[in-house]
Parts: structure tokens; C-alpha cells; sequence
């Protein structure tokens, strides 16, 4: 463990004096991926540097607390629109998540289907690069398509281009409030359906999730509004209405119940408890449906399907290898919870197209020419 | 605007060059003869023309996968264009090269309602994708002002935005995939038909690369439902610093309009005389447009003019019908025509935190008077994306000189207050110069060697985004 680091200059000597391969951490609580180097820790980095609630601009050092992040937009009725997940539960861990952490996972939330993901809302990195270099890219301000957008590369990168040490994010109004809809007892191609037709409805959906076994156990197919009090009442009241094939539907009008429910899909608090694997696919949502059979089919899996049937959590028994379900499906898996055994048995993350795969790989090798960046940790078996 | 010296090599090399072009597309759609060449030399920068070596129009993704190979092989430059409308000279030839227009790659591929997508050929104009969806009430949000004319390949190279992009995002906001021909012909699946990537986000890289990295021939856009209805109202101000304030005080209520216009008075009145659309002689006007169900849109007028009337407005007009929506929204779109019936006129495109709106105003302003050059501002002024029109007349010896001076001008001065030199025009050959002011040696160097990934060589539209002096290396390199 080497000392403390405070700065990016700090930042910069450190990388650039390593001998071997580094292990980068934020606040470690979404340690997904493989790695196996001398840990290079970010939290020094930490505090917010700006914050403009009139320009929907704040500006964090990478190993600022997101519970910091989230208190202070609070206190201005704002918030991270793209509602990001908090790892802890699922993976067990008890730190506090990084806001640089949040942005090298490109971390997002059931709000991601209206909103956007984490990359949507990043305005600019600071960063280190594989050879020590201090970089920028992007800046604070919301419109900006100056040179390159590395600032979108680095959103995801897992710290295997560049060490972040400082990001810029647009926010958001805090919505005044939220109601749920939700439907009882649909399967799950009756469920996309209707996760299909709220969202490509004109009534302003924020989230769709459906889960076989729900918050209350019985298979629920949830829909988010949100907004002034008055517009979300008018919504949730047509969008009845517009489901009404579904059979019986149900509005929670308590911001707290509803709170309770997102929270329950983004944190995948069904699995908090379960022993075995979990596995994150993402489809096309109306493909959810078929891959979720073959699951159930072959694993008895454990299914929860978030933005409208495209992104759904597998529960599987341990050793399990989910991501052969997609056969000729186009879509990607990636594990998200499971043994290093069978991390490195199955790869973490999912095998792409051979020129993909061949252009990431010279990205990496300009940002980081000795790889020592988290060296391997995106790579698929 | 200096642009490299063609290479004589190539020039001697046309007619081989042709020859070869000729084998793998149509006769009509290889242009080589001066007359025809002439109809791409500029895109909407016209102050800066040369007629390139030939023209290809390929009408598939595999044509253009063989006109690439070819180049590549004979090591011709080459400059995708989309529909020519770049203000920032994207699409500007040389004399060396072949211009590989996508105009042909126009047809939609799929739509798919359930899963809300929509691919197209990425030649298709920007405002006929929503028109391919709109019978089911369905649209491609990112709307820029050209989207009449603009294709989508265009989009994707600038990352295009618009006016309501404050609600809907840029175009990289919006879209899921594309197929992408690098120079040396290969073709690359980059994203797909669902959200997010499985590796490294190429596609957020690709979007924005003003065509240097690929060619992208089809893409996957994000399509949303229409919202049951939307309504401006019209703020008139006796200072500029009253409505930037305005703005601020909106955003920060938690009300999120979709669109947030700014003119200030020479655009005002430049309008009224070319439009008529009944605008009050003000300082600064605000057109703020929400959306929604009937109730909603009455809520959201509501609040944002509670909050105006605090900055002592000189006039409020809120819509009541559509024909009063489109009679505000008139003048807006009409300010560009409007400003170049009076002159000449160069549109710049910085963005400013929205904090530093009244400065950046008072120092335009200054400059205004320092140079002699009139200038109008219209602007998206809820994301601080500026669009200074200065005023200048092309026929007077030194006039655009002085303004190209007055521009970078500001464009510094964005930068220093936090800003950058370019919002959603992108750099092409009018802001490379300026690159170094917002980012240093090494953020420069790690966009190049982004480049060299893609495009070892160096050829395609290699005179862009980036001060010639830093890449003459890696441009002139003997292959």
C-alpha cells in the first residue's frame, strides 16, 4: 500500500513510478471485474470542487463520497437523474461508494430508461493516464462537442484507460413527487408488452420493471411517473386507462412506497439474501422475455427485469454459466456477483465482435502502453 | 484558412484513381469533371471553397467499403459529407481528395415501435426519420435547425443537438448503434438494438468524431413518443441581465422546460423586420416552451411566469393556441434568415455555464464596439450554448478577417469563463485553430493517438478538428 494520495499530482507520480500492475479503488464497493495488482486507492481525492444549482453543474474530485454527493443536491432539490445503483447489498460489501467509482462502472438505475445512464449526465473527466500523464476532456457546461468525447470513453472503462480524478455531472430537478403503477399476476411476455406500451406512450414513464416473484411476492410489473403532483395524478390516471387490458391495476400514490419499490428494483434487493450468482444481461426488451425462459428453463433462475424487459438480473445457482442462454440473441451478459473461480472460469465480462474488440484494445494500448491499468479486467475469456 | 498543400502525387494519379473508382460503383455515381466537382466545394462555411479530386456517391454500406479500400490503397484523403450543412467547414475538401458522400444511403432499414428504435441509412435526412414514425406518433428528438436539409451521418460526426435538447438530449443521447467503414474498408458493428455497451463505449467515442475515425453508414435511433401537447411563452426584458437571471431562477425552481430561447435586440428587430411576428422592441426576449397534457402545460406557464415576474418583465405573451405558438415561435426560426438579410454574417457556437450569461453578454457587447462589427445573439439559453452572430460584409477587403479575429475572441472568452469553443457546431477547419486554448499539448495528444487507432494512416478527413501544426507528423507520414 503506498501513501495516501491527495492530489493528481500525487496521482500522476504514482502511476508513473509503478513498476507493476495497479488495482484502482474508489470506495471499493463494486469491485466487479478480476484484478490482481498493488492497490491504488482514490478516496484522497475527494471533495466538490463546484456546484451551480442554476447551471444543473456540480464538479466532484473522483473519490468524493456519492452519499456527499447525493446530501448535497438534496439540500437544493436535486439529484443524479440517472438514479445510480447502490453495489452494496448485492455484492455485500460495507464502504462508501465513489462518485469516480460510479462513473468507471458507468452505474445507472431504473431511471436509465427515460433519462439516460451515467455517460448521458457526464460533462467532463480528469484523469491519469497508464503513463502518468494529467488529461482532460469535456468540461462543466451541458452542450460541448470540442474534439473527441473521451469524457463518454472513460464513463464504463472500469479504470482500465485512465485513473479519474476529478468528473463533472450535469444533475437534475429532484422530481416533486412519484406514484407506481402496478399490475399483479402477468407473465413476462404479457409484462413487456405493457412495459412497451406505457413507454412508448406519451405519458412521461420513468421507469419499467417486472419481477416473476415481486416486492410483496406475487409477480409485479411496476411503472414509475413523476413530476408535479397534479401532472403525475393525470398520468397514472390514463395510463390505467391505456393498460387496461392488463386486468387489474393498482396506483401506490405514497412517495415513500414508491421510493421503496425503485429502490427495491435499482439496489436488486431480490437477491440481497440468496446464495448463488448473479449475472446482469442486457437485450432488447421484447428479447427479455425468451431469454428469461431459457433461463428459468436451464438454471431455476431467480429473474428481475428492469428498463422495460432490457436489462434483466439473473439469479443462478453457483458455477452457473447464464451467458450461454443468448445464443443467437444479440445482447451481453456480464457477472456481476460470483466466486473468483468462476470469474475467472466464465470471464466477467462478455466477448465482443473481433473488430470491437481489436479497436478497444488499441485504445488501451495508446492510454496505458505498459498495462498496468487494472491490466485484464474488461478482457473476455 | 490554411489547408495542407495537395499532394501533386495525387493529383497526377487522378485519372487511376477514377478508373479504379469507376470499377466498384456506377458510372453516375463517380464525379470527377470540374463543373460537377464544383457543386462540394464548401459545405455551409461558403467562405472557404476547393474543388476536391472526385466525388463518390456510393449507395450501400459494401460500396462504401470498396471506395474506402481503394483510397486506402492509393492513399487519397478522403472527407465524408452528409448533406453539406456544417458551419464549421466539417465537409471542406482539398484539392487531393475524394469526397465520399452518403446522400444515397437514405432508405429506413427497420422500425421497431415495441422496442421504440428506428435504423436508417445514415444519408436519410434528420427530420425524415420523424417522419418515418409520426403516423404512430413517434419522433427523433435531437432537432437541429438545419434537420430540414441534414442527414444523419452528419448528426452522429457532430453529435448534433438542437432546441430541445435541454429536455431530450444530443444525438449521442440518442442513439443505440451504428455500422461504421473504417479507412482501410473494414466494416464495424459498433452497439446494437439495446441500451449500453458490453465493452468500452465506442459509440460515445464515435459520436462527435467529426468523421475521422469511420464512415458510419446505418444507424439506431431512439425513438419517444410525442407528448399530448406544448406551449411557449414569450418573456420580453429591458436588460440582458434580467432575462439570464430568468433562466437561472427557472432551472432552479425544478421546472424543466423543453426548450429555453434567447434573442437579444439587434436579432429582435432584425426579425420583426424580416418576419413580423409581433415582437416587443426589448433588450432580451426569452421563448420558454413546456410540454405535456392541457393541465400540465397551464401548471409549468404558471410557475415559470410567477418566476419571471420577479425580473420585472416588460411583456409576458403566453400562448393560448397553436396558431399564437407558432406566431412566437415565427421570429426565432427566422432570426438566422433575418441577420443575413441585413449582412453577411458569422454564426459562432460556444457554450457557457449559464451563471455567466450577463458577463458574457456585457463582454460581446464590448467587443462589438472595439471592432466595429455589429452582432446579434439568439441562443439555447437553458444549456448556455451561444450563438453570436456577428455581422460583417463579405465584399469589403479585411472585413472577415476582422470578424474571424472578433470571433475567436469570444470564443476565448467562453473558455475562460468556463466554457468551451463549440456547443454543437462542432471544430472542423473553423475552430482548429483555436483547440489549444481549451485543452493542452498532451489532452491534444491523446486525441490523435484516439485517431491513430481508427485510422493509422492518417486519411480520413485529416485537415480537420486539430491545428494543423500538431498533426502535419502524423499527415504526411510516407506510407
Amino acid at each position: 500500500m503506498q501513501a495516501m494520495i491527495e492530489t493528481e499530482a500525487d496521482l500522476s507520480e504514482v502511476i508513473a513510478g509503478a513498476s507493476g500492475p495497479l488495482t484502482v479503488v474508489g470506495g471499493g464497493t463494486r469491485l466487479i471485474g478480476l484484478t490482481a495488482g498493488q492497490v491504488l486507492a482514490t478516496e484522497g481525492l475527494s471533495g466538490v470542487r463546484l456546484y451551480e444549482p442554476g447551471a444543473l453543474t456540480l464538479v466532484a474530485g473522483a473519490g468524493t463520497p456519492l452519499g456527499e454527493i447525493e446530501a448535497l443536491l438534496a439540500t437544493e432539490g436535486q439529484a443524479l437523474a440517472f438514479e445510480p445503483m447502490d453495489h452494496r447489498g448485492l455484492l455485500g460489501q460495507t464502504g462508501a461508494p465513489s462518485v469516480g467509482g460510479m462513473v468507471a462502472a458507468n452505474v445507472s438505475g431504473p431511471r436509465r430508461v427515460k433519462a439516460g445512464a451515467c455517460r448521458d449526465f457526464l460533462l467532463g473527466v480528469r484523469f491519469v493516464d497508464g503513463s502518468g500523464r494529467i488529461l482532460k476532456n469535456g468540461g462543466r457546461v451541458m452542450k460541448n462537442v470540442t474534439g473527441y468525447d473521451l469524457a463518454k470513453l472513460m464513463a464504463g472503462s472500469f479504470g482500465t484507460l485512465g485513473v479519474l480524478s476529478e468528473v463533472s455531472l450535469k444533475v437534475l430537478p429532484r422530481a416533486e413527487t412519484s406514484t407506481s403503477v402496478l399490475i399483479e399476476g402477468l407473465g413476462a411476455a404479457d409484462a413487456v408488452r405493457a412495459m412497451g406500451m406505457a413507454l412508448g406512450s406519451p405519458f412521461d414513464i420513468s421507469a419499467a420493471a417486472h419481477a416473476p416473484i415481486g416486492p410483496e411476492g406475487a409477480a409485479t410489473t411496476m411503472l414509475r411517473l413523476e413530476g408535479f403532483q397534479q401532472s403525475v395524478a393525470y398520468r397514472a390516471g390514463r395510463l390505467r386507462d391505456h393498460l387496461r387490458e392488463f386486468g387489474s391495476i393498482e396506483i401506490e400514490v405514497s412517495h415513500e412506497k414508491s421510493t421503496d419499490i425503485w429502490r427495491w428494483v435499482r439496489d436488486v434487493q431480490a437477491f440481497h439474501a440468496s446464495k448463488g450468482d448473479v449475472w446482469r444481461i442486457v437485450v432488447k426488451p421484447t428479447d427479455g422475455p425468451e431469454v428469461g425462459k431459457r433461463l428459468v428453463e436451464r438454471f431455476a433462475a431467480g429473474l428481475v427485469f428492469d428498463q422495460g424487459g432490457g436489462l434483466i438480473w439473473v439469479l443462478v445457482p453457483a458455477g452457473s454459466d447464464a451467458r450461454a442462454v443468448l445464443s443467437g440473441i444479440e445482447g451481453h451478459a456480464r457477472i456481476e456477483r460470483a466466486s473468483n473461480e468462476t470469474k475467472a472460469k466464465l470471464g466477467v465480462f462478455p466477448r465482443q465482435n473481433a473488430l470491437v474488440e481489436r479497436l478497444s484494445a488499441g485504445l488501451r494500448a495508446k492510454f496505458d502502453p505498459r498495462g498496468i491499468l487494472n491490466p485484464g479486467l474488461m478482457d473476455a475469456l | 484558412m490554411e489547408m495542407p498543400v495537395p499532394r501533386l502525387r495525387l493529383l497526377a494519379n487522378k485519372a487511376h484513381i477514377v478508373c479504379r473508382l469507376r470499377e466498384v460503383l456506377s458510372k453516375a455515381a463517380v464525379i470527377e469533371h470540374a463543373t460537377e466537382t464544383r457543386a462540394y466545394e464548401c459545405d455551409a462555411l461558403s467562405a472557404y471553397r476547393c474543388p476536391p479530386l472526385a466525388v463518390v456517391l456510393p449507395s450501400t454500406t459494401a460500396e462504401v467499403s470498396e471506395v474506402l479500400k481503394i483510397c486506402h490503397q492509393e492513399g487519397v484523403p478522403v472527407v465524408p459529407r452528409g448533406a453539406g450543412t456544417s458551419l464549421a467547414g466539417g465537409a471542406l475538401p482539398t484539392a487531393d481528395c475524394v469526397v465520399l458522400g452518403v446522400a444515397k444511403l437514405n432508405q429506413v432499414i427497420k422500425i421497431d415501435y415495441d422496442n421504440r428504435f428506428i435504423r436508417v441509412g445514415s444519408g436519410r435526412t434528420n427530420l425524415s426519420v420523424t417522419g418515418a414514425v409520426e403516423e404512430r406518433g413517434f419522433f427523433y428528438a435531437p432537432d437541429p435547425s438545419s434537420q430540414l436539409a441534414c442527414v444523419i451521418a452528419g448528426n452522429v460526426a457532430m453529435n448534433s443537438g438542437g432546441a430541445h435538447c435541454l429536455k431530450y438530449g444530443v444525438t449521442t443521447n440518442n442513439l443505440l448503434g451504428v455500422t461504421m467503414v473504417l479507412m482501410d474498408g473494414s466494416v464495424v458493428e459498433i452497439g446494437g438494438e439495446y441500451a449500453d455497451a458490453a465493452g468500452l463505449d465506442l459509440l460515445g467515442l464515435i459520436c462527435g468524431s467529426e468523421g475521422q475515425l469511420g464512415v458510419v453508414t446505418e444507424a439506431s435511433l431512439r425513438i419517444l413518443h410525442q407528448p399530448e401537447g406544448a406551449r411557449p411563452v414569450m418573456i420580453g426584458f429591458d436588460s440582458s441581465e434580467a432575462a439570464g437571471a430568468c433562466v437561472s431562477d427557472i432551472i432552479r425552481a425544478g421546472v424543466l422546460p423543453v426548450a429555453i430561447e434567447f434573442m437579444d435586440r439587434p436579432c429582435i428587430r432584425a426579425t420583426e423586420a424580416f418576419a413580423g411576428a409581433g415582437y416587443p422592441d426589448v433588450e432580451a426576449l426569452l421563448i420558454i416552451e413546456v410540454e405535456g397534457a392541457v393541465s400540465e402545460i397551464d401548471f409549468q406557464l404558471g410557475k415559470i411566469v410567477e418566476i419571471a415576474k420577479a425580473h420585472d418583465p416588460v411583456e409576458i405573451r403566453e400562448s393560448r393556441s397553436a396558431e399564437e405558438s407558432a406566431r412566437i415561435w415565427a421570429g426565432r426560426k427566422a432570426a438566422f434568415g433575418a441577420m443575413g438579410q441585413i449582412n453577411d454574417y458569422m454564426c459562432l457556437d460556444g457554450t457557457i455555464p449559464v451563471s455567466q450569461l450577463p458577463l458574457v453578454l456585457r463582454r460581446i457587447r464590448e467587443l462589438s464596439g472595439q471592432y466595429g462589427l455589429d452582432v446579434g445573439n439568439v441562443f439555447h439559453a437553458g444549456d448556455g450554448n451561444m450563438h453570436p452572430l456577428i455581422l460583417y460584409d463579405a465584399n469589403k477587403p479585411g472585413d472577415l478577417e476582422k470578424c474571424e479575429k472578433m470571433g475567436a475572441d469570444i470564443l476565448r472568452l467562453c473558455v475562460e469563463v468556463g466554457g468551451c469553443l463549440t456547443g454543437e457546431h462542432g471544430v472542423g477547419v473553423e475552430k482548429r485553430d483555436l483547440m489549444h486554448v481549451q485543452y493542452s499539448k498532451d489532452d491534444l495528444e491523446v486525441q490523435l493517438a484516439v485517431k491513430d487507432v481508427f485510422d493509422p494512416e492518417w486519411l480520413l478527413n485529416p485537415a480537420k478538428v486539430f491545428p494543423l501544426a500538431i498533426t502535419r507528423g502524423r499527415r504526411e507520414r510516407v506510407v
